[in-house]
């Protein structure tokens, strides 16, 4: 077949406010191909896909399907042109079953029985030649991940989509559910079907994608066929300039005898809904090292860090950190965990870690506000805040450096600078970092890494979880891997492969 | 996420609420003229009523004391998250606490101490009066919007009863308290300004105006240069991110509560050591209510509250004159203009700030003081 074009948008020009989103881009798809779409966060990748999609009509520039030209002026009209979405976050109704969530909005008849059975008739088809197995009849609000995935995938296509978008779409997944997933997109494009992946991991478009084409700044800055890519230079496209992410060549053994200064035991939680989070976690942490937690989101880690740092306080379970000792009937409070040298980089920076109504000198405070260097018989001193603010945000290269700037005008990645700056300020010996990279930019990541890298270096104790298996891999020394609030297994660093943390992750294998 | 428009800061704080203003205007303009009025006319006499004359002025900062109050006392709370709807029933509760202890002890007490104790008798009425919902919603999870709604009608009948079976004076026919003796008598603006050697025309605005703008200044301070105020703007801009800091949101509501009932409580001093000195009832007259469209135009902040407040007390003496000297405009007229000033500059004024922003952008004026 000749390379047909299945899409191609050119001088595509978007702005939001004073925010030139996409400069003169241009965009070619062939058909039959998985095509990846990288750039950093805020590179417009995603604006070029809601220009694509109909969701922020562009302000200018043209876009041809198929050769044909088309105006999309919303998603009914992409849809129509054979354009489907998935979305990072799952568009699913979760109380109806996954044949009622296809049919929603596309359903052939009024009366619901007589529509659900040639839609039944044509997903099985669907599903036989595709590989995307879901079980039609289960409520979505029980299907796992990956199925919900597959099934986003499924409606998109019984929609008539020729052109898939996918969002990020490895996001949430295991390694392994990550494999099934390249598989069916395989077979997709086998098929015909067009697929556009965005992501920010190099490694799965160089296993998966045929053409790149990377974004910065609004702009396209390098499109070429995956034969000719390389993590390093898409990183570099990305960025702009070099960047290691690497781990660096180890500069010194962990101590290893040196007593915990954290120890948990036995810790149990359930939540509100009575849900099992932590069913009995134990672990340590010493010293000068940093230790991974790794796992696919929603298996506890979330709820061990509300528990390590005080937030929450667990069913059962003991803590000793630092030289205290905290039992489930007087747990840990946040207030005294910084007090003990115990600081928190939280998983959700713009639901925990920042105000973000407040300006950036107001935030930096934030869980310090009663130090005496920032307050004074009840006032706060706002000359000294700023003051040492500004000195803060130039030493962890925060940027633009304007104290007064409100906090959600920062981009994710100086957010992070900001609260990592606030929380290592205080020179903590203990401390917790949850996710620390999620939605920061690769140049941010980098200084992120340097500044665990130095903390483990100065003898802080660094827990870090993430669900980045590179990130895990990148910084810890050991790592533990949880699944369904227990820890399913330890490994030191150099035991670590990522087939084996994905073993562990799946649950398989202790 | 955030309750950020497209508009650069100064087009937000400055022009758009006079944009909003000028729709309004507009709006009702045109409704007085479908129903056959002249509306440049009734506009020059309500502009001529609120402020031509010294009366009318004095009149438009009596109104404006009682809602600077209230507006303050909205604000306070919105910054803890908190919609407080029971300004009414506080400032009702804090009248009575503020006639309570005039009537106790005025007889006996000099003016100098009578007076300072009926402003923190009131202020406590109406902060203990806001508590209760306060606590209610901060660890019983009961609503505060409800709770605060019932706690107006709790303080209404609280009055009408007190004031038929207690505290009415014997022999009197009217449903209000013994006169208080002159000591708890808030200096009138007439005198005032005598002392000053102006010669001022009797009407309802007192000292209580110079209140009125210290407690804007109490509360600035409160809000942004206080480690309370820190906190309790961090409760209720992200309880998520106060939880993490350490603050104890159930406390900060319960606060912002009090402070805000307080600051309710002190229309007493307007309105019953201020003017009538006595306790009657309805002295409130629905300032509480005004106060949330105050504080909503005000932006919750209290400079913001005090221009809200002289615009609805000019509204208020305005529409009055209108209703008075434009034969056939009658004072639901005057209600329909205030209405339609909340709407507009309240709830609409996000729907306005769009096509600004457009319109500045087309004027390029957008990025001058942003970029």
């Amino acid at each position: 077949m000749p390379s047909l074009a299945a899409l191609q948008m050119s001088g595509i020009h978007k702005r939001f406010g004073d925010v030139l989103a996409n400069v003169d881009v241009s965009f070619t798809v062939v058909q039959g191909t998985l095509h990846g779409l990288i750039g950093e966060n805020g590179a417009g990748k995603s604006t070029l896909m809601s220009v694509l999609y109909g969701m922020h009509p562009a302000d200018s520039g043209r876009i041809a399907v198929f050769g044909k030209p088309v105006q999309i002026r919303n998603a009914q009209d992409a849809i129509a042109c054979g354009i489907g979405m998935v979305h990072q976050h799952f568009m699913l109704v979760e109380t109806l079953s996954a044949l009622e969530n296809v049919m929603l909005g596309a359903e052939p008849h009024w009366h619901l029985p007589s529509a659900s059975a040639p839609v039944r008739q044509q997903l099985e088809a669907l599903m036989q030649s595709t590989g995307l197995l879901v079980s039609l009849d289960a409520m979505v609000a029980d299907l796992a991940v990956g199925d919900r995935q597959r099934l986003e995938i499924l409606k998109a296509l019984f929609r008539g989509a020729r052109i898939l978008i996918l969002d990020e779409p490895t996001a949430v997944l295991t390694p392994q559910e990550t494999q099934q997933l390249f598989t069916v997109l395989r077979q997709l494009r086998a098929r015909g079907t067009t697929v556009i992946l965005i992501t920010h991991k190099l490694k799965e478009v160089l296993a998966l994608c045929d053409q790149v084409t990377v974004m910065r700044a609004g702009r396209v800055v390098e499109e070429m066929p995956i034969a000719r890519a390389s993590v390093q230079a898409l990183a570099q496209a990305m960025v702009g300039r070099k960047v290691h992410l690497d781990r660096p060549p180890a500069v010194h053994a962990p101590q290893r005898d040196a007593t915990p200064v954290l120890l948990a035991q036995g810790l149990h939680l359930r939540d509100a809904s009575g849900v099992q989070r932590l069913a009995g976690v134990g672990l340590q942490l010493r010293a000068g090292e940093i230790v991974g937690i790794a796992g696919v989101s929603g298996n506890g880690q979330s709820e061990l860090l509300d528990v390590l740092s005080g937030l929450a306080a667990p069913d059962s379970g003991s803590l000793q950190v630092l030289g205290r000792q905290f039992a489930n009937a007087a747990w840990l409070d946040p207030f005294t965990a910084r007090a003990i040298g115990l600081a928190h980089v939280p998983e959700d920076r713009q639901a925990r870690a920042l105000v973000m109504d407040f300006e950036a000198w107001e935030s930096a405070v934030l869980g310090y506000e009663h130090l005496p260097q920032f307050c004074r018989r009840g006032w706060m001193r706002a000359g000294a805040i700023r003051a040492s603010t500004k000195n803060m945000m130039e030493r962890f290269d925060v940027r633009p450096c304007q104290v007064a700037l409100v906090s959600y005008k920062f981009s994710g990645g100086n957010q992070q600078k900001l609260v990592l700056g606030r929380e290592i300020e205080q020179v903590p010996r203990v401390l917790l970092v949850g996710q620390p990279t999620r939605g920061v930019d690769i140049g941010a990541i980098e200084f992120v890494y340097s500044q665990l890298r130095a903390m483990r270096d100065a003898g802080c104790a660094v827990l870090l979880v993430s669900s980045e298996l590179d990130e895990i891999l990148a910084l810890s020394d050991r790592v533990l891997v949880m699944v369904q609030g227990r820890i399913s297994g330890a490994l030191d660093i150099a035991d670590c492969s990522e087939e084996r943390l994905g073993l562990l992750m799946a649950g398989a294998g202790a | 996420m955030s309750q950020t428009t497209a508009l650069p800061r100064w087009a937000d704080v400055g022009l758009l609420p006079m944009v909003c203003l000028a729709t309004a205007l507009l709006v009702a303009g045109i409704v007085v003229a479908l129903v056959g009025q002249n509306p440049s006319q009734v506009l020059a006499a309500l502009v001529q009523g609120a402020f031509g004359t010294a009366r009318g002025l004095s009149y438009t900062l009596y109104y404006a004391t009682s809602f600077i109050f209230t507006g303050l006392a909205v604000a306070v709370a919105f910054h803890a998250g908190l919609f407080n709807i029971g300004g009414e029933g506080q400032a009702t509760v804090g009248g009575l606490g503020t006639a309570l202890v005039a009537l106790w002890l005025s007889p006996v007490v000099p003016a100098w101490t009578m007076l300072p104790l009926m402003l923190l008798s009131g202020a406590l009425f109406g902060m203990a009066w806001a508590a209760i919902p306060g606590y209610l919603q901060a660890y019983r999870g009961s609503h505060v919007v409800i709770t605060t709604i019932m706690f107006n009608f709790l303080a209404s009948t609280l009055l009408v009863y007190l004031l038929v079976n207690h505290l009415r004076a014997p022999g009197n026919v009217a449903i209000e308290s013994a006169a208080f003796a002159p000591s708890a008598q808030l200096m009138p603006a007439r005198e005032l300004m005598g002392l000053a050697g102006v010669d001022w025309p009797g009407s309802p605005l007192n000292a209580s105006l110079f209140l009125a703008v210290l407690a804007c200044v109490a509360v600035y301070f409160f809000l942004w240069h206080s480690r309370s105020g820190y906190r309790l703007r961090a409760v209720g801009s992200s309880p998520g991110a106060a939880a993490y800091a350490g603050i104890q949101p159930r406390r900060h509501i319960v606060l912002a509560m009090a402070i805000s009932g307080a600051l309710a409580g002190m229309v007493g001093m307007n309105e019953v050591a201020g003017v009538s000195g006595k306790l009657v009832l309805e002295f409130v007259g629905g300032a509480g209510f005004t106060g949330i469209a105050v504080a909503l135009m005000g932006r919750n902040h209290p400079v913001g509250v005090v221009l809200a407040s002289i615009l609805f007390g000019a509204l208020f003496q305005g529409g009055a004159e209108v209703a008075f000297d434009v034969p056939g405009f009658s004072r639901d007229m005057v209600v329909m203009l205030q209405g339609f000033v909340v709407l507009f500059s309240g709830a609409m004024s996000y729907v306005v700030a769009r096509p600004l922003a457009a319109l500045l952008r087309a004027l390029n004026l957008h990025g001058a003081k942003h970029g």
